[in-house]
């Protein structure tokens, strides 16, 4: 790892602060994914602000059926959650699927949507939720807020603060992790709201990062059972191709995950 | 350079360290506590897995830095001169063989032991197999160290 600045931030003020008076400097929450990262040598920040220090950023909140959940909340206090696992248990399914223990003790979701990897479980899970992601400046839609590999609407230097939503009547998650490293070869999100209407989001399977599939929602919209998937056309235009699968293996796996994801909720 | 302070097995741990010191580094090279292994250096292996105010986390993608005023504990800081319940077990059920990978397994054992007892759940062999994700032997393979968690879990229940 290169040379860099640690600094400590005591408030979100302080954070903004220290990371505008930085050369090239990053915010550090669980820093699973960036430290890995910065060992490797792809990315080298100046200055690393780490929001561990401050107050108030971690903790879920369920109060009827609204989920707050703090942007340094750990992956292991999603799982563990008994409120969340009641209001939506897919979401702490999800959250303990992540990594491995040693990883969810440390890693967090305002960390792993910020990074927006494309093969991450969260950002499906939040796509389908229809959340909403809170900064320090604005409130952002879930579909709004991932806008493609590794990127998102978040400006420089904006925090996350906590991520909201309306649970669902029903939902399930389920993936076909890599064997390795745990993250989704593709993993599907379905979403049931109070209405009826259905939101799918897949990750781990786009060339452009996590997205809704509009068939799938239609044909769950229509009728919510794991059998209403086997009629839907799943194109492989547009999905990601690499040594562990191609786009042809990935469009299959996406109908399996949402089969499983549907029998799960 | 940044001045860090901590709590390592028990005693004040205090030194000035380069900013990006990793924490299996400043455990490792500062204060030559050199059980904590460094395996794959990549988040996978779980030869480096301490414990951070009672959690299991993966000492080589933590900063030294961020474990500012933490109590941190090591294979070191296991035992008090006997062996840990779950290292008798490691050594009773053949639980390693070349043992570079064996600090981390049963840091993450008594982690995991701690948890399910903590909440109250059953830790089953395929708990066990689950919850050992991130800790990986190349050598021994997993049967003889499921079997040693699931006699150290009964060990630390008795002991």
């Amino acid at each position: 790892m290169y040379d860099l600045n640690y600094h400590r931030a005591t408030s979100i003020d302080d954070a903004v602060a220290k990371r505008a008076a930085a050369s090239d400097g990053q915010f550090l929450a669980g820093g699973q994914t960036l430290l890995p990262t910065m060992k490797h040598h792809l990315a080298a920040p100046s200055d690393l602000i780490d929001l561990r220090g401050i107050a108030d950023l971690s903790g879920v909140k369920v109060s009827d059926k609204r989920v707050t959940i703090g942007a340094m909340t750990t992956h292991a206090a999603v799982a563990g959650n008994a409120e969340l696992a009641k209001a939506c248990p897919a979401l702490t399914v999800l959250a303990g699927g992540i990594g491995d223990p040693a990883v969810r003790h440390q890693g967090t979701i305002g960390g792993s949507i910020a990074t927006n990897d494309p093969a991450a479980d969260y950002p499906a899970g939040l796509l389908a939720l229809g959340a909403t992601i809170h900064t320090d400046k604005r409130a952002i839609a879930a579909d709004e807020f991932f806008t493609g590999l590794f990127s998102t609407a978040l400006e420089d230097g904006e925090i996350i603060t906590s991520i909201s939503f309306e649970a669902p009547a029903q939902c399930g998650y389920a993936k076909f992790p890599n064997p390795a490293s745990r993250y989704a070869m593709t993993g599907v999100f379905a979403a049931r709201g109070a209405d009826g209407k259905v939101r799918v989001a897949v990750t781990g399977a786009g060339a452009d990062g996590v997205f809704r599939h509009q068939g799938l929602e239609d044909a769950l919209s229509a009728d919510w059972s794991a059998s209403a998937v086997d009629g839907v056309a799943v194109s492989a235009d547009g999905l990601m191709s690499d040594i562990h699968c191609d786009a042809a293996y990935r469009a299959n796996l996406i109908k399996t995950m949402a089969r499983r994801a549907v029998a799960a909720a | 350079m940044t001045e860090i302070s901590m709590t390592v097995n028990g005693t004040a741990a205090r030194a000035a360290v380069p900013d990006n010191t990793l924490l299996v580094e400043f455990l490792r090279e500062h204060l030559r506590l050199t059980g904590t292994h460094v395996g794959c250096d990549t988040s996978q292996c779980g030869a480096c897995v301490v414990h951070v105010d009672g959690r299991a986390v993966k000492s080589c993608t933590m900063l030294a830095a961020s474990a500012e005023g933490a109590r941190v504990t090591t294979i070191e800081g296991l035992s008090n001169g006997e062996l840990h319940p779950m290292q008798v077990a490691f050594k009773e059920n053949h639980g390693l063989q070349c043992g570079f990978c064996t600090p981390g397994m049963i840091m993450t054992a008594t982690d995991m032991v701690a948890r399910y007892t903590a909440n109250g759940r059953e830790l089953s062999e395929k708990a066990i197999r689950h919850e050992l994700e991130g800790n990986i032997c190349r050598c021994t393979g997993y049967h003889n160290i499921v079997r040693a968690i699931q006699d150290g879990a009964a060990k630390m229940a008795s002991s």
